[in-house]
């Protein structure tokens, strides 16, 4: 990789962290928080950033590790997706989370970004930030002037950019734990194990007690339909008391199909080479409805 | 004989070949023996051209053009040169006496167009990444940030991408002298007779993209000069090539040039190259008297490694009612790109012979025109030539087969050789020499499973399923082993087809092979070990086999085409039996015997119906010592052998796929895939494997991922791994692998070559597995690479167009939203 230069960075401790990205940027340099670098280091490599410094804190002890925390499970954001996927604590309370981390990339990607560094990067075609969305997750923040949190509805603002203010690190999330009753799952749409989702839906479906297969709620985002995660609220509010019985039986119209063919009412799909915006509308309501299935199944 | 090999039987194998030392009466060749060069290359204790460091060295970087096609008005490099560590930037215009052109060596007509190609441009650009101008710097990122300081000032002059526009009147023109580099043409038989009043006539036209050679390893570079002779080290498969060229191009005297091919990490063709950068590391270098060396980024490589495939296909089959075919006819444009580089016209007339495939017909007619276009050059890229031949031969079959309703591989089994019809010589005038068309069809078949997957497909198609089975077949041969020397004469090459080996017996009676072949991930180290072995009677461990160096390997023709064992290994062959004739004649006059009366056998040399003997080994010792030689005889057992070969040799198989088409998301999942090859007789069973599984994954990656495009500008929108996408092992079947073996006659060890058959197979078995999924909407035909997008609109455009109840299954709703002009890219 031969990038443009830029002043290197690392910091010994949280702290100091906030600190020098706090003095970089009244500096007016234009700082990048370095993690992994699964998402920096090819955007340097490409000149497509030309960042005038880096702060790693790749080596930083924390914040790094999965805590169950009541009602929420908090991950801190230095964790790598390996770390997460392979949590026993993720993967029995926040099961989304794990399904869409085992997705990212490859192995190799997955050893070295972190759960963190992927939020923060807001690219919309990232697997979690429509996870996040869907599960209202709570995003810490911190600076030298203390912490804030930032609900998911919030963070994210524009095409790779989240909402953090200048010297802010995000420390975790906090993800809430739903409770019984409720399904998951992420379906993802991409031409190789390797590339970004075409498009990708986060699915959380909760029916009715008694087995009657009922939606009582739902909630879905989609991954790659616009500059951010975009959350399909029409299709929430459609999915609510549809029969989750076998599919057109009884000559019944399937009304989960119909409440998933509003999947892409609200988003901008982009155009890239995997796919036009009508292909990933169309993409969105055959793939939510096969996640709303799965996911209520 | 046929003999699977499946994962668990090659596993045996090497256990085998591990724990066995080597048994008097065991042969090497034959032997699943892992790769002697596997340690170093794995472990990368080895030199890649990029791990080169030389006192002084400094590094190089191109500044190259942002535009297709542009005029350059200005070029300022004075801020670069103030930049730190900066020591010398040049444009094009520096170079402009002293550069000339880069080579083409296939003018395939007399009246060829073959305009100048300058390494760095002087006036004008003609793709996108043509360099412009370069910074030589001490170290390689100040070499590229310099880059950045280079101002150029460009009059946009329009770009040629499509080769239909650029052959019509008036369209603007690549180079002065017109868009239409060559038109070459070849009939056979009475084509028109052939399509007067033939009861079927199919006709269809396919599109090769344009591909990205993608080799691990990119382009490097290292040349340095102590002021009298050069030293050129390069990542290419063709260093003895590219000394001969480079000598002709640089002036740079032959004798005062020498090239080195250390480890390359892969080529698939792409290195088959005299490319700019090699040239220019020359002249900066004469300049600067410094070493100097580059290495390109994926992104340049993606832009600047030549690419290949790039043609339009139109093919005509006349047919009887039964499926007998009649004639072929074929219309091919060629894009070349911007400049015809070492062989880029030659490419498609590689092909030209084998539209016939392994078919019998009267008349074969066959037109090439190649096109210039404002995009990188194109050229060799595994196959050359044979896997669009092969495309275009099995998928129009495959149409022939569903417009006549019947079974495509019955209608196979009516036109091809039957194997008692060899030697044939088909309608192309090749004579193949040998084949079993029905023996590697059927063992196909039966490992495939061919029946119950045709009547999973009628119940899919009956319960309308919205995941589809498609069945492919792919029954393909090529031409191989290149090439007879004269038939390259005839085809205008510039060059011949021979190849060279030397076979040193040093004093401990230990081996040197010296080849001319330049392996870049073969295997040829442990294959040419085994035939030295068993040749010589030696321990495979005993033989070394150096190559890659000019000041070494004195001559060769390198390694491309299929041809390195084929020609190659019959040349190690040849000067092995050179070695034994010396040592024969010299234990005859140790043992006092008659040469006639000395039998070999194992490694030793006996007087017949006695014990008594002398090991190639003593001999070896007794050569060197030279105390007691027959008067005349030099004291050596040394021997060389160049070897030409008479015919081409001609591999073939049967590659059948199935592929489940989601009809709601448009993509296709390759459920199973059976392969089975002929490549003749076998030296190591385990290379052939790897050689056929990925052949077939990148012939996989032409029929469903990859793809160069540009944009109607001309730029090239696939610069990065995420756009242009080749399969990983995530993205691939299990291969199943089996072969049969029918000797090839035209070589002493009845080899065929395996390189590039994995390759021409694969393609059209998937796409042919995709569109038999898709008969039922009325889809004849998906545009390569097949994706996702692609798949679901062809489906919808065959719904809209196809007659009312053509019978695809009904729409659920979300499935059944059809495009509108909302866009998407192609």
């Amino acid at each position: 990789m031969i990038s443009a230069p830029f002043d290197y960075i690392r910091p010994a401790s949280l702290e100091e962290a906030c600190r020098a990205l706090g003095d970089a940027e009244e500096a007016g340099d234009d700082v990048k928080v370095l993690a992994g670098g699964q998402s920096l280091l090819p955007l340097l490599r490409l000149r497509l950033a030309y960042p005038s410094a880096l702060v790693d804190i790749g080596r930083l002890p924390e914040p790094r590790g999965v805590e169950d925390r009541g009602d929420h499970v908090f991950v801190g954001a230095l964790t790598t997706h390996d770390e997460v996927m392979r949590s026993s604590v993720v993967r029995e309370l926040i099961p989304l989370v794990a399904l869409a981390t085992a997705t990212v990339a490859d192995p190799a990607v997955r050893h070295r970004g972190t759960f963190g560094g992927s939020l923060a990067h807001a690219d919309p075609a990232g697997d979690l930030p429509a996870v996040a969305l869907a599960l209202d997750c709570v995003f810490v923040v911190r600076s030298v002037d203390g912490e804030r949190e930032i609900p998911a509805s919030e963070f994210f603002v524009d095409y790779l950019e989240p909402a953090l203010e200048p010297g802010e690190i995000l420390v975790g999330v906090r993800v809430p734990k739903l409770g019984p009753g409720w399904g998951f799952h992420y379906e993802k749409f991409h031409r190789t194990a390797q590339s970004w989702a075409t498009v990708g839906v986060a699915a959380a479906v909760r029916l009715g007690e008694g087995g009657g297969g009922t939606v009582e709620e739902a909630r879905i985002a989609l991954t790659n339909m616009g500059p951010t995660p975009v959350r399909a609220h029409a299709v929430e509010a459609a999915l609510r008391g549809a029969d989750f019985a076998p599919s057109g039986s009884n000559g019944a119209p399937d009304r989960i199909r119909e409440a998933c063919d509003r999947a892409d009412e609200g988003s901008v799909p982009p155009t890239d080479l995997h796919g036009g915006p009508e292909y990933r509308r169309h993409l969105a309501r055959v793939l939510t409805y096969r996640a709303v299935r799965a996911a209520g199944g | 004989m046929t003999e699977q090999l499946d994962a668990g039987l090659v596993a045996e194998r090497i256990a085998e070949s591990d724990q066995l030392g080597r048994p008097s009466d065991a042969h090497e060749v034959g032997r699943a023996r892992r790769r002697k060069e596997d340690a170093r290359l794995v472990t990368g204790r080895t030199t890649w051209t990029d791990n080169i460091q030389l006192p002084g060295m400094l590094y190089v970087a191109f500044l190259r053009s942002p535009m297709a096609h542009a005029r350059i008005t200005r070029i300022d490099t004075s801020a670069a040169r103030a930049r730190p560590g900066v020591v010398a930037v040049h444009s094009g215009q520096d170079f402009a006496d002293e550069q000339g052109s880069l080579p083409c060596a296939w003018p395939v007509t007399e009246d060829i167009l073959i305009p100048d190609h300058p390494p760095m441009a002087v006036n004008e650009v003609r793709y996108a990444g043509e360099a412009v101008a370069c910074v030589v710097a001490t170290d390689r990122h100040r070499a590229a940030d310099a880059l950045e300081a280079i101002e150029v000032d460009y009059e946009p002059l329009e770009a040629v991408v499509d080769m239909t526009e650029a052959l019509a009147e008036g369209a603007p023109r690549v180079h002065e002298s017109g868009n239409r580099a060559f038109t070459w043409k070849f009939a056979q038989g009475d084509i028109d007779a052939a399509f007067r009043d033939a009861p079927v006539v199919i006709e269809r036209e396919y599109v090769q993209q344009r591909l990205i050679p993608t080799a691990m390893e990119p382009r490097a570079v290292v040349a340095a000069t102590d002021g009298e002779t050069f030293t050129l080290h390069s990542s290419t498969q063709i260093p003895h090539v590219l000394r001969v060229m480079l000598a002709m191009t640089t002036g740079i005297p032959e004798h005062r040039l020498r090239v080195i091919a250390p480890d390359v990490g892969g080529g698939f063709g792409s290195k088959l190259q005299v490319t700019a950068e090699e040239v220019l590391a020359l002249l900066l270098t004469r300049r600067l008297g410094k070493p100097v060396k580059w290495t390109e980024s994926r992104s340049e490589g993606n832009l600047t490694v030549h690419h290949g495939r790039d043609q339009l296909q139109r093919i005509r089959i006349a047919a009887e009612r039964d499926g007998r075919v009649r004639g072929v006819k074929v219309e091919l444009l060629a894009d070349m790109g911007a400049y015809l580089m070492l062989v880029t016209p030659g490419i498609p007339l590689l092909g030209a012979f084998m539209y016939s495939g392994i078919y019998k017909m009267d008349a074969y007619d066959f037109t090439c025109t190649g096109v210039f276009t404002t995009k990188m050059p194109t050229d060799a890229y595994r196959g050359a030539g044979r896997p669009e031949a092969t495309f275009a031969i099995e998928r129009a079959v495959d149409e022939l087969a569903a417009e006549l309703g019947l079974d495509p591989v019955e209608v196979r089994r009516r036109n091809w050789i039957t194997h008692e019809e060899f030697p044939y010589t088909t309608v192309c005038g090749l004579t193949y020499d040998s084949g079993n068309y029905e023996a590697a069809t059927d063992r196909a078949l039966a490992l495939f499973g061919y029946d119950a997957l045709r009547a999973e497909q009628a119940e899919r198609r009956a319960r309308r399923d919205p995941v589809q089975l498609g069945v492919g077949v792919s029954t393909y041969t090529e031409m191989c082993g290149l090439a007879p020397s004269r038939v390259l004469g005839s085809l205008s090459y510039g060059a011949g087809g021979w190849e060279h080996a030397t076979v040193r017996m040093l004093p401990t009676g230990k081996v040197e092979v010296v080849t001319g072949t330049s392996p870049h991930g073969q295997g040829h180290e442990t294959a040419w070990s085994q035939i030295t072995a068993d040749a010589l009677g030696v321990p495979f461990e005993d033989v070394t086999v150096l190559h890659g160096d000019t000041a070494i390997s004195h001559k060769g023709m390198d390694t491309y085409g299929s041809r390195s064992l084929v020609v190659g290994g019959v040349a190690v062959l040849s000067a092995c039996e050179k070695v034994k004739d010396r040592a024969r004649e010299l234990a005859a006059h140790m043992l006092e015997a008659s040469a006639d009366d000395i039998e070999f056998s194992d490694g030793s040399f006996k007087v017949r119906g006695t014990a008594q003997g002398r090991t190639i080994q003593e001999l070896a010792l007794a050569a060197f010592a030279a105390h007691d030689l027959p008067d005349g005889f030099e004291p050596s057992l040394d021997a060389e052998s160049t070897f030409d070969p008479d015919n081409f040799s001609f591999p073939h198989g049967t590659h059948l796929c199935a592929v489940e088409v989601d009809t709601e998301t448009g993509a296709s999942r390759i459920r199973s895939y059976v392969a089975v090859d002929d490549v003749g007789s076998v030296v190591n069973p385990l290379i052939v494997e790897g050689q056929v599984h990925g052949g077939i994954a990148q012939g996989i990656g032409q029929a469903l991922f990859e793809e160069a495009i540009h944009d109607s500008e001309g730029n090239l929108l696939t610069t990065t791994m995420s756009d242009y996408l080749i399969p990983s092992a995530a993205d691939l079947p299990e291969f199943t692998t089996d072969r049969t073996e029918t000797p090839a006659t035209s070589n002493p060890l009845g080899v065929k070559g395996v390189g590039e058959a994995g390759t021409i197979a694969s393609t059209p078995a998937v796409v042919n597995a995709i569109v038999d999924a898709l008969r039922p909407y009325g889809v004849h035909d998906v545009r390569m690479p097949c994706t996702p997008e692609r798949v679901w609109r062809t489906i919808a455009e065959a719904r809209s167009t196809g007659p009312a109840g053509t019978g695809g299954p009904p729409e659920a709703s979300a499935a059944g939203s059809a495009p509108t002009s909302e866009g998407g890219l192609r």
